[in-house]
């Protein structure tokens, strides 16, 4: 559904022009959940960010294609662009308190998009507003449409800003770094969310994250990156429990292991 | 503060060039002067510019480059003077207040409050009223004016810093609260404080010149930029050189530390 | 030596709530209820919660940093902390070289050549090179950082270190790294560490006793693997469960 290929990435702020992603391929499928893991500076940010069409900085250079439904995003104009955003590509981010406007109320937020590329009148976009922060399971949708985003904890900020990228049914959604700032608890259920999406939606998904036993129970195929390139790429129980590549074997020795000690004596 | 970086910036070069000219200059000028400032030729009065006066003589017949020279030296060591007081106090207070918070950061800014409300021009005068006008009163008058702009700038930095978690180590391997505000936190504030320093000197050189202007700074015969323009004011037209040369001093000592300023605070 | 380093006693903390108006009455909320426990010397003692558990606020009372009421026995020297964010815990103006002496500067009693002595003494013990000393922390990675702010915690010489979060704002193979350092730098130094984490892999792998706290109670505690593996209290299992470790 959406092919990336030969994808790189060039900055020029810097003394010398630094490359930051490299011959960057993916294809990602109507349903699929793809994972894209690395470390930091690894490049899978850069890569997110100029698939969601948010790369468009004057001091950088893209070279590659990323084909979604015929068009190349990374050439068209800001006009063809604009009618993906929101509406057939949505994303999230990893800090749910800056990617919400404080001084806007929770529905005007998540009813933006609507606005943006729907003709329906208040009504109908409240409407729709709120049965989507009831699919985000968040409790009292109409209290929560009503308030400001510091009235709401870490979780639920999520839960809107997932609510907001999911209003108009994108065919996909990004989604970088979603549950590192919140308590495990609480990652657990937004990732239940995000799969329970992905199968009655069939929105695909591309999940970026550090966590690698994460991004193993959420996806089915994952890219692995370092530096800039992807180092490893295969479907996820290959690449945790049989990785070929020594920086994966790496990443995955690092993740310690809960083991009763007396099995981890013999 | 990242050094190498500001180095770079066009705007801190072209500044320190501008200064470093001007502050040569008159640092020259301390040694030096082609006449005497305050010697009367009544054979060169309005001599245009020449060779022998490069800048011309004003009314009395006296040297004008000479005098600028000795002036902006005046205005110089005004302005220094000036944010030297409005720098130590408002360091004191700022960190102060920034630092401990509470009754004491009421009850002294909101001092700072009621001063700073008052223009510092006008705070001046009200000063200069009750001291007598001279150079050293002007200093002090000046000083007092710019305290709460830097004591603001230096409390929120210390605000800012005092709850990062290197000034909790820095207690917990037993460093006393002195030594925390002005050991620790104070080179933090550094980047800052400089550019406000500049800026700071820029408003006390224009001030200065204001006060000189109004006849209740620098009191004759001694020269001072402002004093000049105001003598320069009634030969406008049959001497526009006795104006302008003074005026372009301010300009260009203005700028250099305008741009000097610019150049720290953006990096 | 199984002497107790630390005994914790029926600790309360409270923090007032900020008034509208000066008028209107004292509120406040506590944040620490009826903590107990001991910790022994030359342990590493895990610290688990989810973020409002009250983990941070329990270690600045053993820090004695804000009030408190109960009792906090410790058999120690000043204890020492490293923190979360190696960004902010580091001196921004300052040069590494100056970071590290500072304490030594503070306690007196040493010359000049003999801090130098024991700060490159120190940063070989963190694996790092000398040439570092004359750099500012944000000229080094987050992992060099996090290693100094070890340095700096130990050149002092602390009984008890208390870790908050050490590693949580790095990559995972810093991660590991950095958790190797800290378990060597223990057993060389017998040193106990109070190791607070919401990461309840790294704190399996790094501790011997865990307290599991919730809103500003401990749920459970014990030794990791009768925790771990024998849970009594639901929380932990849902806990455990979330991080997606297998206990059955």
């Amino acid at each position: 559904m959406i092919r990336v290929t030969d994808l790189n990435i060039e900055f020029f702020d810097h003394e010398r022009p630094e490359t930051v992603v490299y011959d960057f391929d993916l294809t990602l499928h109507e349903g699929e959940i793809v994972g894209l893991v690395g470390e930091s500076g690894s490049g899978k940010s850069m890569s997110a960010l100029a698939i969601a069409g948010l790369l468009s900085r004057k001091d950088m250079k893209k070279r590659g294609e990323i084909l979604f439904e015929g068009v190349n995003l990374l050439d068209c104009d800001r006009k063809t662009l604009r009618k993906f955003q929101g509406n057939e590509i949505g994303m999230i981010f990893q800090e749910p308190m800056t990617s919400l406007n404080p001084v806007k109320k929770i529905g005007w937020q998540v009813e933006e998009a609507l606005r943006l590329h729907t003709d329906l009148s208040k009504e109908e976009r409240k409407k729709r507003a709120i049965e989507m922060l009831q699919k985000v399971e968040l409790h009292e949708p109409e209290r929560v449409y009503e308030q400001y985003p510091h009235e709401l904890s870490g979780g639920m900020r999520q839960r809107v800003m997932i609510a907001a990228a999911m209003i108009c049914d994108p065919k996909i959604l990004i989604a970088d770094e979603p549950t590192t700032a919140l308590d495990v608890t609480i990652q657990e259920q937004i990732v239940a969310l995000l799969k329970r999406i992905n199968q009655e939606k069939k929105t695909a998904i591309l999940f970026i994250s550090h966590d690698l036993s994460l991004v193993h129970q959420l996806c089915e195929r994952v890219l692995v990156m370092k530096g800039g390139y992807v180092v490893e790429n295969g479907s996820a129980d290959e690449i945790f429990y049989h990785p070929k590549e020594e920086y994966t074997k790496k990443l995955i020795a690092a993740i310690p292991k809960v083991v009763r000690k007396t099995e981890k004596d013999s | 503060m990242n050094w190498k970086k500001i180095r770079k910036n066009k705007n801190f070069i072209a500044g320190s060039i501008l200064t470093g000219i001007m502050l040569l200059l008159i640092l020259a000028g301390c040694f030096y002067t082609p006449y005497n400032p305050n010697t009367m030729d009544p054979s060169a009065k309005f001599a245009g510019v020449s060779l022998k006066h490069l800048m011309g003589c004003d009314n009395f017949g006296r040297d004008i480059f000479s005098r600028v020279l000795s002036g902006s030296r005046t205005t110089l060591i005004v302005a220094a003077g000036t944010v030297l007081i409005g720098v130590v106090f408002g360091i004191l207070i700022g960190a102060l207040t920034g630092y401990y918070g509470g009754v004491l950061d009421e009850v002294l800014m909101r001092i700072n409050d009621a001063v700073f409300a008052f223009p510092s021009i006008l705070l001046a005068l009200l000063f200069i009223s009750l001291l007598g006008s001279g150079k050293y009163h002007v200093i002090i008058a000046l000083g007092i004016a710019f305290v709460p702009s830097f004591a603001r700038i230096v409390r929120s930095e210390f605000i800012r810093n005092k709850n990062m978690d290197y000034v909790k180590s820095a207690k917990l391997q037993g460093a006393g609260d002195f030594r925390i505000m002005f050991v620790h936190i104070l080179p933090n504030t550094m980047t800052v404080l400089l550019s406000a320093i500049m800026i700071g000197f820029n408003n006390a050189v224009l001030a200065e010149a204001g006060m000189s202007f109004l006849g209740i700074g620098v009191q004759p015969p001694d020269a001072s930029l402002g004093r000049m323009l105001s003598e320069a004011q009634s030969f406008l037209f049959s001497a526009p050189m006795y104006a302008l040369f003074p005026g372009l001093t301010i300009i260009l000592l203005v700028l250099g530390f305008g741009l000097l300023s610019d150049g720290l605070k953006n990096e | 030596m199984t002497e107790n380093i630390l005994e914790v006693t029926d600790l309360q903390v409270s923090y007032p709530v900020s008034r509208k108006t000066p008028f209107e009455k004292k509120k406040s909320i506590q944040v620490l209820k009826d903590i107990s426990f001991t910790m022994k010397r030359g342990e590493i003692l895990g610290l688990v919660g989810e973020s409002g558990s009250g983990k941070t606020t329990l270690a600045r009372s053993i820090l004695q940093m804000i009030p408190y009421e109960g009792t906090i026995i410790r058999n120690t020297v000043q204890p020492q902390m490293v923190f979360q964010d190696p960004y902010g815990s580091l001196n921004p103006s300052q040069r590494i070289a100056w970071i590290l002496e500072e304490p030594l500067r503070l306690k007196g009693g040493l010359s000049k050549e003999e801090r130098v002595q024991k700060v490159k003494t120190m940063l070989q013990r963190v694996g790092l090179e000398e040439k570092i000393l004359e750099r500012f922390p944000r000229e080094l990675s987050g992992g060099q950082r996090q290693r100094i702010a070890i340095a700096a915690a130990l050149m002092l010489e602390p009984e008890l270190l208390i870790a908050d979060e050490p590693v949580s704002a790095l990559d995972v193979t810093i991660q590991a790294q950095i958790l190797a350092l800290l378990k060597e730098i223990q057993k060389e130094m017998n040193l106990s560490i109070l190791f607070i984490s919401h990461d309840l892999r790294v704190v399996y792998e790094m501790c011997d006793h865990v307290l599991i706290m919730q809103l500003g109670q401990i749920r459970e505690s014990g030794d990791v693997e009768e925790v771990y593996f024998h849970h009594k209290d639901p929380y932990t299992g849902k806990l455990l469960k979330a991080a997606g470790i297998e206990t059955a």
